[in-house]
């Protein structure tokens, strides 16, 4: 019995030891790394207010990019998914005036698909970055106007040019 | 000295990693689509196979064997090899954000990669210079066969191959005769 207890504990305080060093070893290094790191940066709470579907309509590779952008001096309107709303909280961020929303801001628009033309690929689906094409392979697809940023990013994937973008109707 | 060479070519070589003894099975397949991937796959694992070599080698031998715990080798090297690979990664993102990028996703993957814990087993009870030797050439022998085999594919990618074998089934074939060439290399054990 007391030797099952003996090998127990030896077990249990040899993991722990194991765990304490190479978790505290973890946790001292990450430590370092997050003390070296520059904290709140402007381009990180930029960032923050972007919408991060990475849709790339502002002329960025992607988000983050165009926040360092901004933070370096880029307009802060150039933002369609975002729209006025993170238009006004960057420039308040910047302390900036509110300019009027951009022309790239005010050609909104949404994507529409010629159902009789859809294939039911698919791959527009996988393209979108908001979720806001429903389908099914082999299947017509359509959007859903209210989650359509029109990035335009299903656009070009399309086999069969069936998607085509169209001024926001505003609806009730 | 011409043992070592032995040892390194047999572990290089003669029994390869993956095609045969079959460890480090899911980076071969998973990471050989293209060269781009495969070429800081091999950096990273001859990394940590070096890495975690020197770290279970001596966890093994000054913890758990003086403690007569040698049966906890196995958890205790997942472990270690676990921790060396999150802390090489937070190490390379502060250090080099360029070299980070290029591991990208590959080195967390390194910590399910069966071929370091296999080397780790293996060594455990090896002197220190073998073992190292033995890492080396472990991790040699797997870099030559992850870029080899994603040539392969890439070649394969522009030829006109049977539908039912495309993508997979073709890709599996190609690494079971890359697996026969090297039982080839049997002669020279």
């Amino acid at each position: 019995m007391s030797l099952v207890v003996q090998e127990v504990l030896r077990v249990g305080l040899t993991l722990a030891l194991l765990g304490v060093v190479f978790g505290g070893g973890i946790l001292l290094l990450s430590g370092w790394a997050a003390s070296k790191r520059p904290v709140n940066r402007l381009a990180d709470r930029i960032n923050d207010l972007l919408p991060q579907i990475q849709c790339a309509k502002c002329g960025y590779p992607g988000c983050l990019p165009y926040a360092e952008a901004v933070a370096s001096g880029e307009r802060a309107d150039l933002c369609p998914p975002g729209g006025r709303e993170t238009a006004i909280a960057l420039a308040e961020l910047m302390g900036r005036p509110i300019a009027e929303p951009s022309e790239t801001m005010a050609t909104n628009t949404v994507a529409f698909i010629d159902e009789s033309k859809c294939v039911g690929c698919a791959l527009c689906i996988s393209e979108c970055p908001v979720d806001a094409i429903v389908g099914a392979e082999r299947f017509a697809h359509t959007v859903i106007i209210d989650h359509c940023t029109g990035c335009e990013l299903c656009v070009p994937v399309c086999p069969v040019d069936c998607i085509d973008l169209n001024a926001k109707v505003a609806h009730a | 000295m011409s043992d070592l060479l032995a040892l390194f070519v047999g572990i290089a070589l003669v029994n390869n990693f993956v095609l045969v003894q079959f460890l480090g099975l899911c980076p071969y397949v998973g990471t050989s689509q293209r060269l781009e991937t495969a070429i800081p796959m091999t950096l990273a694992t001859a990394f940590v196979m070096v890495l975690t070599t020197l770290l279970t080698h001596s966890l093994y031998n000054f913890l758990l064997v003086p403690l007569g715990l040698e049966y906890l080798r196995i958890i205790a090297f997942i472990f270690a090899i676990a921790s060396v690979v999150q802390m090489t990664e937070i190490y390379i993102r502060q250090i080099s954000p360029v070299l980070h990028q290029l591991l990208g996703i590959y080195l967390p993957l390194i910590t399910s990669n069966c071929a370091i814990l296999g080397l780790a087993l293996t060594i455990a009870e090896f002197p220190l210079y073998e073992a190292m030797v033995y890492a080396i050439g472990g991790a040699l022998g797997f870099g030559i066969v992850l870029v080899a085999f994603a040539s392969l594919r890439e070649r394969l990618q522009s030829e006109t191959i049977p539908r039912p074998f495309r993508g997979t089934p073709v890709a599996l074939l190609a690494a079971g005769f890359m697996a026969l060439a090297f039982a080839g290399f049997r002669g020279m054990g």
